[in-house]
């Protein structure tokens, strides 16, 4: 293969502004905020265009929770065992079940780290300037997305079965708020035990063992009142119980909230920034 | 008047016990074509890895244009462009998608965009297949595609890690051609290869790396010379220097290299 060799040619000229090129956007401490918030997102943008790709992926998604809403719920809504002071048992259900689907979309967002990480795509991110707070907060934006399309679902269901909806505004709004936070949140957690267990197997394994203990030690379909202590503790813990608890306050008429809703929202906060700033930490060892 | 972009300083990677790269020193200069060859396991993705910022390295130095990877990480990975060996292009979004992303993430500027995502395409001859999904790409395509958004940022110094590995033929010297191209325009490349042709058709220097050591270094023509065999091919060249010969490599490769590659290969294929 004919190839010049430049190496003499102009190198005055390509070394010329590289300090400037190696500097990027990022100078100040504004700067840099407004290039993380680009940067989410972009990695946002990147998910939800996947999602338009291929959109059946949110449909069978719904399978789940309309199971629950109309077995599970149907039966506890009869049996009366359940204390839900003045709301009926399926109105009290359905915010759970909003919460549960949030959870479920979350928790296993780690396999596709995994995956992406076994095929390359990972690397060229790393590689590339972008913050890694940007990669891994991009990401649990996307799950927040597919979220979304869920509590929709959820929300058509809860119609059928004649729960008793606010479709107050500010209420769809909070609901909105409360239901991307959810899912950035787990699937934040689900990208660092992706960090930490690097295989599909066992990422599988421990995906399930998580998931039953942060939906049952929850308010989700049972109020914490009627748990022994110490699961009390560990469902005050669960940051899945805000999020119930702020859902169950704005997505139903007479809905209301044992911890308060900002209190609720700022719990859920909280615990999204702790995990995406650990997550950034431990994002870029999956590549090693 | 040469200058040094990238420079390795007794660089060494220890895994536990395992010293994967043992205290290599080495510089390429501005628009070089520089190979780093050995067998799976001989420590090339490792080096690699370390000066695209994804591994920091366990004793010594690597520095590109005088930054160091692991000090000013964001100013190199500004300066660079990297195709790992695994297949990095994704598979659910569009060929003109693959490239946006990274068009976004290198901050090339919006009015410009468009025209340097489609010169791209035109280039790397995907025009046509821009829109369609990349999981219907064949392997070369694939490849042209990822070394597309590599160089979406125009880097100084692009590194190829097993740029054709799993490829046909004809895709793999069309792969030769574009990075031809691209090294013609003034890029530095970094490749790696265990392929000893794909070395001594695009290399202007070459590395022989095993067992994390810098076995002979030179330009293809100075490394026959120095075993007194002009004729001689690099296969020759590295069995002189390694001590065994390229194809068997049962004393590096490990199941994990074995099947990335063949991975890499069937999804490529």
């Amino acid at each position: 293969m004919e190839r010049v060799s430049k190496m003499s040619q102009e190198q005055g000229v390509l070394h010329a502004g590289l300090d400037n090129l190696a500097a990027g956007p990022q100078a100040s401490v504004i700067g840099r905020i407004i290039n993380f918030i680009n940067k989410t997102m972009v990695i946002t943008e990147l998910e939800v265009r996947k999602l338009r790709h291929d959109p059946t992926e949110l449909l069978t998604r719904a399978a789940q929770p309309a199971l629950w809403m109309l077995v599970f719920g149907e039966v506890f809504t009869r049996v009366r065992a359940i204390p839900t002071g003045n709301l009926s048992y399926i109105d009290f259900m359905a915010p759970g079940i909003l919460a549960q689907s949030v959870l479920f979309v979350a928790i296993f967002y780690g396999i596709g780290i995994i995956w992406e990480r076994d095929l390359g795509i990972i690397h060229k991110f790393l590689a590339s300037p972008t913050p890694r707070s940007a990669l891994v907060l991009g990401k649990a934006l996307s799950a927040g997305v597919r979220a979304l399309s869920q509590a929709v679902i959820i929300y058509l269901l809860a119609l059928l079965l004649n729960v008793k909806l606010s479709w107050a505004p500010l209420s769809l709004l909070g609901i909105a708020v409360a239901v991307i936070l959810g899912a950035a949140l787990f699937s934040t957690f689900s990208l660092i035990v992706a960090c930490i267990v690097k295989t599909r197997e066992r990422f599988m394994g421990i995906g399930q063992v998580l998931t039953m203990p942060l939906f049952f030690a929850s308010n989700a379909i049972y109020p914490i009142s009627i748990m022994p202590d110490w699961l009390k503790v560990v469902a005050h813990i669960n940051p899945l119980t805000y999020e119930v608890d702020a859902l169950r306050a704005m997505m139903l008429v007479g809905g209301t909230s044992v911890y308060g809703i900002p209190f609720d929202f700022a719990a859920l906060v909280f615990s999204s920034v702790i995990l995406v700033i650990i997550g950034a930490k431990l994002y870029p060892t999956v590549a090693r | 008047m040469s200058k040094v972009v990238l420079e390795a300083k007794n660089l060494t990677k220890k895994f536990g016990d395992f010293t994967a790269v043992d205290s290599i020193s080495f510089a390429v200069q501005a628009g070089e074509v520089f190979g780093v060859v050995g067998p799976n396991g001989a420590g090339k993705t490792t080096t690699i890895k370390m000066f695209t910022t994804l591994l920091p390295p366990s004793i010594g130095k690597a520095l590109i244009a005088g930054f160091d990877v692991v000090k000013q990480a964001s100013k190199v990975r500004r300066i660079i462009g990297y195709v790992p060996q695994l297949l990095s292009a994704d598979g659910s979004l569009s060929g003109y998608e693959n490239l946006l992303v990274f068009a976004k993430l290198y901050d090339i500027p919006a009015k410009e965009r468009e025209k340097r995502i489609s010169d791209s395409l035109h280039f790397m001859g995907l025009a046509d297949s821009a829109d369609k999904l990349v999981r219907s790409y064949s392997g070369g395509m694939i490849r042209r595609l990822e070394i597309a958004q590599a160089v979406i940022h125009r880097p100084r110094i692009l590194f190829l890690d097993e740029p054709t590995v799993g490829l046909d033929p004809v895709a793999r010297e069309t792969v030769w051609k574009y990075v031809g191209v691209l090294a013609g325009d003034g890029t530095t490349v970094v490749m790696t290869t265990h392929y000893m042709e794909e070395a001594e058709a695009m290399c202007d220097r070459v590395a022989i790396l095993n067992h994390g050591k810098i076995a002979a270094l030179g330009s293809p023509s100075e490394l026959k010379t120095s075993i007194g065999d002009d004729d001689a091919n690099l296969n020759k060249v590295f069995e002189f220097y390694a001590g065994n010969k390229l194809e068997s490599v049962e004393n590096g490769e490990s199941f994990k290299d074995v099947s990335r590659t063949r991975r890499t290969a069937r999804r490529l294929g």
